[in-house]
């Protein structure tokens, strides 16, 4: 956890109105999530989702880590109440943002 | 790892003596107290008993009392009862946004059966004031109903204030008084109230019992219709264990209540004045002075009340959270909004609501580790300001 200050890519998500908000820091070397980091303000699913997703997406390729999906990772966690699917099940969309992040930013290098 | 329980607001165990005077009452003292033979009389006989103690502990007299099922039937029934009796001399209700969901839904559900129900605001402390009150107040307002302190927050009302109000205008009045009896010294009678609610449970008896005190000449409809028990008021047979142990925990209640009030208010203030200049941008919720003994409701900014409450329950440590994330709506707690807390606010307090079993190294364990838990989360939360993040 934590966050990366010279990141590649960043995607934030969610709302702290609703009492989850999301960032996720990757840094990307030769088409692989070299390194991933979250920070969180929500309950403690919305913890424990952006800390599998980095668990779960670290080292692998961007399409790969594009295709990781919500339920992969509530799966990852022995699954989630039912009411924590749709609010702090974040992380996917954190990750995916932040992918799409990068790869704006580099198309415009 | 000694737990430590800090939301008693929530469960409270009951007292050993509770659970001698009721134990009887499930085999041998079987009695109901309708029945005409000796074991039926006998269950009569400590139903009477029974209603004469928990009167006395807010000053009524015994056949002003009826036993419910807990402070939620006897909001329902007050409300409900006033309303649907009294229709021919008005349809408005008035009560206020931070009551309890007992109060709150079973106003909105005689809202849809015809009547008008007006939600008066409170101030940044929880406070209901008397002048929204004053002026929304008029001859076709048939009940008023505000609770005597707040459970979340601890804010206690000016319920005499408000009284006067009240009759003046010739409404009734009710308070649910769930969660300040055995915390506070109450009098109907001083405090002019028509109708008051009660719990066993918030005195350490068995849960699934309460009471409702009905001022003698308030007329009120039933809600449960059946064999008439209670006065026909609330029909079914009596919960006589239940019953015995609510009136030995009141019993207790009233002859403590001013040495327990004294010990958890040492305590809340350590807590308060230990917590706030230790944990930067950490507020007190509700009233500085006119709050509850047991309790202590704080908020910390930038981090989310679930995240904490797991935390402190790693340390043993059981406390609620503002912040209703575990209950079945998300939504943040509707009393912390009402006080004008931003959304993300309401979601980051935490209340601390103390008990007779605890103990000063129990608000120092707190104080030990809360600083940590509350760094942490700060350094992982998005919304921490720079300044904030090491320290």
């Amino acid at each position: 956890m934590g966050e990366i200050p010279d990141a590649d890519g960043i995607g934030t998500v969610g709302n702290p109105v609703c009492g989850d908000l999301m960032t996720i820091y990757i840094k990307v070397k030769d088409n692989r999530l070299e390194d991933i980091k979250f920070k969180t303000f929500g309950c403690g699913a919305a913890i424990a989702t952006s800390s599998m997703i980095t668990e779960m997406a670290r080292g692998k390729t961007l399409e790969e880590a594009m295709k990781i999906t919500r339920k992969d990772v509530a799966e990852n966690l022995d699954g989630l109440p039912p009411i924590k699917m749709h609010c702090s099940n974040l992380a996917a969309d954190g990750l995916h943002k932040a992918i799409e992040d990068y790869l704006e930013k580099k198309g415009k290098k | 790892m000694r737990t430590i329980h800090l939301d008693y607001g929530a469960s409270k165990p009951l007292r050993p003596e509770v659970v001698e005077a009721m134990t009887p009452y499930f085999v041998q003292k079987h009695g109901n107290p309708s029945s005409l033979y000796t074991l039926g009389l006998e269950a009569r006989e400590a139903l009477e008993k029974s209603k004469e103690t928990v009167a006395y502990l807010i000053g009524a007299k015994k056949e002003e009392l009826i036993f419910t099922s807990g402070g939620t039937e006897s909001n329902n029934l007050a409300i409900k009862g006033v309303a649907y009796r009294n229709r021919t001399r008005g349809d408005r209700i008035i009560t206020s946004v931070i009551e309890h969901m007992s109060v709150i839904n079973t106003c909105k559900y005689v809202g849809r059966q015809g009547f008008k129900v007006t939600f008066l605001p409170v101030d940044k402390y929880g406070i209901v004031n008397v002048e929204p009150l004053r002026k929304e107040i008029d001859a076709k307002t048939i009940l008023v109903s505000v609770m005597y302190a707040n459970g979340e927050i601890g804010t206690v009302q000016p319920i005499r204030e408000i009284s006067e109000i009240v009759h003046s205008n010739n409404a009734y009045f009710h308070v649910d008084a769930v969660a300040a009896a055995g915390q506070i010294p109450i009098d109907v009678n001083k405090d002019n109230i028509d109708l008051l609610s009660l719990s066993s449970n918030d005195l350490y008896g068995p849960k699934g019992v309460g009471a409702l005190y009905i001022r003698e000449g308030t007329k009120i409809e039933p809600t449960l219709h059946g064999g008439g028990q209670e006065r026909g008021l609330r029909s079914g047979t009596e919960n006589m264990a239940g019953i015995v142990g609510f009136a030995k925990a009141a019993e207790i209640a009233e002859k403590e209540i001013e040495n327990e009030g004294c010990q958890l208010e040492k305590l809340r203030d350590k807590l308060i004045t230990e917590v706030l200049p230790t944990i930067k941008e950490s507020y007190l919720n509700g009233h500085p002075t006119m709050r509850l003994p047991n309790n202590a409701n704080i908020r910390f900014s930038y981090i989310e009340g679930e995240s904490l409450i797991l935390s402190l329950d790693a340390e043993g440590i059981s406390v609620s959270s503002g912040s209703a994330c575990t209950s079945k709506t998300l939504e943040p707690s509707h009393v912390l909004l009402a006080i004008g807390l931003a959304h993300e606010e309401a979601h980051g307090s935490l209340a601390f609501t103390l008990g007779r079993e605890n103990v000063e190294e129990d608000i120092n364990h707190v104080i030990s580790v809360l600083p940590g838990i509350v760094r942490r989360l700060r350094m992982i939360s998005p919304l921490t300001p720079k300044n904030l993040q090491e320290g």
